[in-house]
């Protein structure tokens, strides 16, 4: 059976690890590689990097950066941040990217979802969404959080698996960085609207939150940064804890 | 010392397969010169993209009559990786039907939902079952988990060519074998501690 997957993420801004609050007010938490490091001797199940500023100040992926940090990774990667075009996508999974995410990029051209899928494969192409709840609707944000697209959340998500998405990153921004649990509503709507993988983010702080979103919905994997930055948890105590509930993780 | 000669045709992630051979004791080399394969001690052709593309950039190499050299007349250790792995097949039928390298009978064809929570595509840690013991897998139990990430499957014309099997949409074929011609599904790159057991296996061949 297919199991879930505990995915650290890991936000950065040049070599520093950085964690904010609903993206905004950032902290240093420490060093990518050295994170990675500790990661890989706890063989997690996966690891989610992104450039958290790449976008908003308008450059590339720095792919030298990320070409060092995969050689420390001997675990599946999923890169984001910054990535504009097929070039980009071509670069990082060349330097050692499982996976590419965009994000800002999907929705000012849809096009280069659709090409990075035929000439890359659906697999590797994932989509990240960020959301906030408006008028009773989740709208998508661009450019970290930064930027109303107008766009509502389940429609944009079913767009980009029609465009070949290969699976979707989905965080609320209200609740990212805040501990306070996952945003059960916004997670089921898009695992009950698409048939590719779902990866929930933005809210977990404790163990039991990571029950309660998986006994209710068919989400396939739960990122999360603050709760192994700033408590005692690590992924492996989650899927200890989350086995002992029947839920089939890889132990 | 080995000579692993990891096939650079331009289909995605050859800088981890290069890593993980270097961790695991290999001598790995990028290359897709004649010259090089002719030294070649093992072949590893990786793969992470689409069916088709990934055949027109190795038709486009002509280097397949140097592989099929080494792999059929002198026996050199093949393993092909994911997309590498799928493209030993006689068709892909991913954006529409492509001729294989046709070195094991069998079509590759995308997954078919058997329930709804079943998602395509196929991705993260599932398990596999080994048929019957083989040299690929030495030390390693059956249901061990893997890390996959694939949309299609490879479906054998002969099943004694099928090595292992993995639990999705049914089940489908995780690992082939036939001769010194070996092919997994998923990563063993990206699969840690029985990952590289399987690379060094390899390597041992």
């Amino acid at each position: 059976m297919l199991k879930l997957r505990i995915i650290p993420t890991l936000l950065y801004k040049n070599m520093t690890l950085v964690k904010g609050v609903g993206f905004d007010s950032w902290r240093r938490v420490g060093s990518v590689i050295q994170a990675i490091k500790v990661y890989n001797m706890r063989m997690v199940d996966e690891l989610i990097f992104v450039d958290i500023t790449a976008t908003r100040e308008n450059r590339k992926p720095d792919f030298e950066l990320v070409d060092d940090f995969a050689d420390e990774c001997f675990m599946p990667l999923t890169v984001g941040g910054g990535v504009n075009d097929i070039e980009d996508v071509r670069r990082l999974l060349q330097v050692g990217a499982d996976k590419v995410a965009i994000n800002s990029s999907a929705i000012t051209n849809p096009g280069l979802v659709k090409e990075a899928a035929c000439e890359f494969g659906s697999q590797c192409v994932v989509i990240s969404i960020d959301c906030k709840k408006n008028n009773g609707k989740y709208e998508v944000y661009s450019h970290s959080g930064t930027q109303p697209t107008g766009l509502d959340m389940v429609e944009h998500a079913v767009e980009m698996e029609i465009s070949g998405a290969g699976e979707i990153l989905l965080t609320s921004i209200e609740l990212d960085g805040t501990m306070k649990g996952y945003d059960l509503e916004m997670i089921d709507q898009v695992v009950k609207a698409v048939n590719i993988p779902v990866i929930a983010s933005g809210g977990a702080g404790n163990y039991e939150h990571m029950y309660e979103l998986v006994s209710k919905t068919n989400v396939d994997a739960l990122a999360s940064a603050s709760i192994y930055h700033f408590t005692e948890q690590t992924p492996l105590e989650a899927k200890l804890f989350l086995k002992k509930k029947g839920i089939n993780v890889r132990l | 010392m080995n000579n692993v000669i990891v096939i650079d045709y331009d289909m995605g992630n050859t800088d981890s397969i290069l890593r993980a051979i270097e961790e695991c004791g290999g001598n790995p080399v990028l290359s897709n010169k004649k010259s090089d394969l002719d030294d070649a001690s093992h072949i590893i052709l990786p793969g992470v993209g689409s069916f088709q593309k990934a055949m027109e950039n190795i038709n486009s190499l002509e280097i397949i009559d140097s592989l099929e050299e080494q792999i059929f007349t002198f026996k050199v250790p093949f393993l092909g990786i994911c997309l590498g792995m799928q493209l030993m097949a006689t068709q892909g039928a991913e954006n529409g039907v492509t001729n294989g390298l046709n070195w094991i009978n069998g079509n590759v064809v995308k997954f078919q939902q058997t329930e709804k929570k079943e998602r395509i595509p196929h991705i993260g840690w599932n398990e596999i079952h080994l048929k019957e013991p083989n040299p690929l897998f030495e030390g390693i139990e059956s249901g061990k988990d893997f890390y996959f990430v694939n949309s299609f499957h490879f479906e054998c014309t002969d099943k004694s060519n099928e090595l292992s099997k993995t639990p999705y949409c049914g089940e489908f074929v995780s690992a082939v074998n036939k001769d010194n011609l070996y092919g997994v599904q998923f990563h063993p790159e990206k699969s840690q501690k029985f990952g590289f057991k399987i690379i060094k296996n390899f390597l041992a061949l």
